[in-house]
């Protein structure tokens, strides 16, 4: 090896440098490739989405402010009657809410339990882990709208069809990112327990859970947040809640547009403050873990 | 001397003892206050949603027929009781229509339409009267009249319970299938189990083919014809259900693109090591909270108005709300790059731009690409419910079916290839994060 290089010297250098060149540029030819694909892909991609649209882009350019701005002017011409549109909507905007926080819930305990039968080394029945790996990847592969449009259909309308449906896509989702944690979690506080003859639920919540749940937790929220969202959308489906009572509002069109102005505000200020809520929270888990570790 | 200590270790000891104890108080406390807040927060959503109500109203009907038209279909056979034209269609829609004086063979045309449900049930369309003969019940006849509704003989007086009859009207429910009479119209439904017409309608000479035949057909050079009688199928409308399914990726993949393309600039604007006046990193950093709060479902509601019904304004709608998300992302993760490598960049003489492509670019983009292809899985499920409000993919395709409240076996094509994509787009996604971010696998 040591002759190899001392006897190589200065050619070899020039060898390596032109490689190395060589190299280099066709690795910037094959990054330019890419990019050029990408943003062929891009472009004809969206002249073709423009061309199956309703309107053109550049033409609803122009009328982009106009709805945003008729809204604003009503609600602000009407601005003494926003707080009572307040109070009329928000058992609607609770509704909404509480879609979201039993889904939540409902979906968190659905996905513990997914997770922790499909996490190597914990699992109940080893062999049934791709059983139920599978079965929490199609549970999150189903979008909502799907369950919540065909309960409709059984059940009638209302905010139940919404809550199964989120948390049945809550189960799948939180399943996965449970079952991720779970695999960091140390095996031997489950030796101990096992030598003790804890049983399979005993060593899970004696000896798993308290390893794992800031994490759970933190993820809980986020998902929290997302469902708040999935809800107010679902509503506007026809699962009930702010968004039916938005589309309702919507389609009454002009003169109306205080209601529709008034659950804009509420629906985007129930968002910012779920949102602030779940970092603030998840922030605290997080770090408080840190500093115990630091310890 | 030695008294001492021990007290002390004997006052310890009550004191931790003392502590154990609040703190088992504690989580005991814990352990039973939770799930009980929790329980008594499902009691109350169970009234707040009204529960009881709602199983009242439950139609299980409803979900009977959804369930059994998922994987059934039924033929038609009718009879217009005014002229007495006879009709056979499947699902009794005009597109699954029989070609006049065509019958599946269990239908006999003539002056009299014998209809064979099989199991012994035999149904017969006269040129007056309709009969039904159920094997173990009896004859029963019906006649329709314009004077005197629907003249029904049975041959107990007590009527069963699958047996619905009224003047006007005589509806009767069995296992072979369902028969109903009105002044006007006489019907008879037969099940049969699978999809009806998947592959070629009944104007395609290739229907009632086996697999066999179809294979050596295309083989023999029929491969094209095939495939346009398959493609352009109108019972289920393969071409447009792709297209739909093509339209629903398009709306997540320009969204995402678009959004990740417009949030990097910006995000530099937001992060707290490369823009050093607080002003501007406030200002940026509540544009993105507003994009993210004003949510998906608005935006589509906005834009709807401005650009039309489409594909189009789906997308945007994406591409605004991950705008925020992806600001406040690609900040984050802005923020915590490490300064060494770009002063290893700049001790080179790197100008500032090149500091940033070599210097930062390299740092964050295994973060971002994940951050920006996992969003992209998401956003097709988002995308079928955006389309479903903007008329736009699969999304849309899904809502109609549901609502006309009878193409059941559509729905659930529709929700199968849909649940498809989206784990094609996950395989996808994960496919590429692999590859691209080799050295963040690597590392784990």
């Amino acid at each position: 090896m040591a002759d190899v290089t001392q006897s190589g010297g200065a050619p070899r250098l020039s060898d390596m440098q032109a490689t190395y060149m060589a190299q280099v540029s066709k690795r910037r030819l094959y990054s330019g490739i890419t990019l050029l694909v990408f943003i062929l892909l891009m472009v004809s991609g969206f002249r073709l989405a423009e061309a199956r649209n309703g309107g053109s882009f550049i033409g609803g350019l122009d009328n982009f402010f106009d709805y945003p701005g008729e809204v604003v002017a009503e609600a602000v011409e009407k601005a003494g009657e926003l707080p009572a549109h307040f109070v009329t909507f928000f058992p609607a905007l609770l509704e909404t809410v509480n879609i979201a926080a039993v889904s939540t819930l409902v979906g968190a305990l659905a996905a513990v339990v997914l997770s922790l039968l499909s996490t190597r080394g914990l699992a109940r029945f080893p062999r049934l882990v791709p059983l139920f790996r599978r079965i929490m990847d199609i549970t999150r592969a189903v979008p909502e709208i799907v369950i919540a449009l065909i309960l409709i259909f059984v059940l009638g309308g209302g905010p139940v069809p919404a809550m199964i449906a989120i948390a049945f896509h809550t189960a799948g989702a939180l399943g996965k990112l449970f079952s991720e944690v779970n695999e960091n979690a140390s095996l031997k506080p489950l030796e101990g327990l096992e030598s003790v003859g804890a049983t399979w639920s005993q060593r899970m919540m004696l000896g798993v859970v308290p390893q794992v749940a800031p994490n759970w937790l933190s993820y809980a929220l986020m998902r929290f947040e997302i469902n708040i969202r999935a809800s107010a959308i679902l509503g506007f489906v026809g699962a009930g809640g702010l968004g039916y009572e938005l589309k309702n509002a919507i389609s009454w069109g002009q003169g109306q547009y205080d209601e529709a102005a008034a659950m804009f505000l509420m629906l985007f200020a129930t968002i910012i403050l779920f949102d602030q809520l779940s970092s603030h929270f998840r922030d605290r888990l997080v770090h408080g873990r840190k500093l115990e570790m630091h310890r | 001397m030695s008294a001492t200590p021990m007290n002390k270790s004997m006052s310890d000891t009550d004191a931790l003892m003392a502590q154990t104890a609040t703190l088992f108080q504690r989580k005991r406390m814990v352990a039973f206050g939770v799930p009980a807040l929790i329980l008594a927060y499902f009691v109350y959503v169970f009234f707040a949603f009204d529960v009881p109500g709602l199983m009242s109203r439950a139609s299980a009907e409803n979900a009977r027929a959804l369930v059994a038209d998922t994987y059934s279909y039924k033929v038609h056979v009718t009879r217009d009781n005014r002229d007495g034209a006879v009709e056979v269609a499947i699902e009794g829609e005009r597109k699954g229509e029989y070609p006049e004086g065509e019958s599946p063979e269990w239908v006999e045309m003539g002056r009299d339409t014998v209809i064979d449900l099989g199991g012994g049930h035999v149904v017969v369309f006269g040129p007056e009267t309709i009969s039904y003969d159920v094997p173990g019940y009896g004859m029963i006849r019906a006649t329709p009249s314009r004077s005197k509704g629907v003249v029904q003989e049975f041959p107990t007086d007590d009527l069963p319970a699958w047996i619905n009859s009224s003047k006007n009207r005589l509806a009767i429910t069995t296992e072979a299938g369902r028969l109903s009479v009105t002044r006007n119209r006489s019907e008879v439904f037969r099940y049969f189990t699978g999809w009806e017409l998947f592959f070629f309608t009944l104007d395609s000479p290739y229907h009632g083919m086996s697999v066999g035949q179809v294979v050596g057909r295309a083989l023999g050079g029929e491969a094209g014809e095939i495939w346009e009688d398959f493609w352009h199928n109108e019972m289920w409308r393969h071409r447009d259900v792709m297209w739909a399914i093509f339209e629903t990726i398009l709306m997540a993949f320009l969204g995402t693109m678009g959004a990740a393309i417009v949030a990097l600039p910006i995000a530099f604007m937001a992060a707290k090591n490369f823009a050093p006046l607080k002003t501007v990193r406030f200002g940026f950093r509540r544009l993105f909270d507003f994009l993210r709060g004003v949510d998906a479902l608005i935006w589509t509601i906005v834009l709807t108005r401005a650009f039309g019904l489409g594909p189009l304004t789906g997308a945007l709608a994406i591409l605004l709300t991950d705008t925020g998300s992806f600001g406040k992302l690609f900040s984050e993760a802005l923020e915590n790059v490490d300064d060494k490598q770009i002063e290893g960049v700049q001790s080179t003489g790197a100008k500032p731009v090149q500091r940033y492509r070599f210097g930062v670019i390299p740092q964050v983009t295994p973060v971002l690409l994940s951050q920006v292809l996992y969003y992209l899985e998401s956003n097709t499920r988002s995308a079928t419910i955006i389309g479903a409000i903007t008329g736009g993919g699969i999304g849309l395709l899904l809502t109609q079916a549901i609502i006309t409240q009878k193409d059941w076996e559509e729905v659930t094509y529709y929700i199968v290839l849909v649940v498809l994509m989206v784990i094609f787009m996950d395989w996808v996604s994960g496919m590429l994060r692999r590859r691209l971010i080799q050295s963040d696998d690597a590392g784990h």
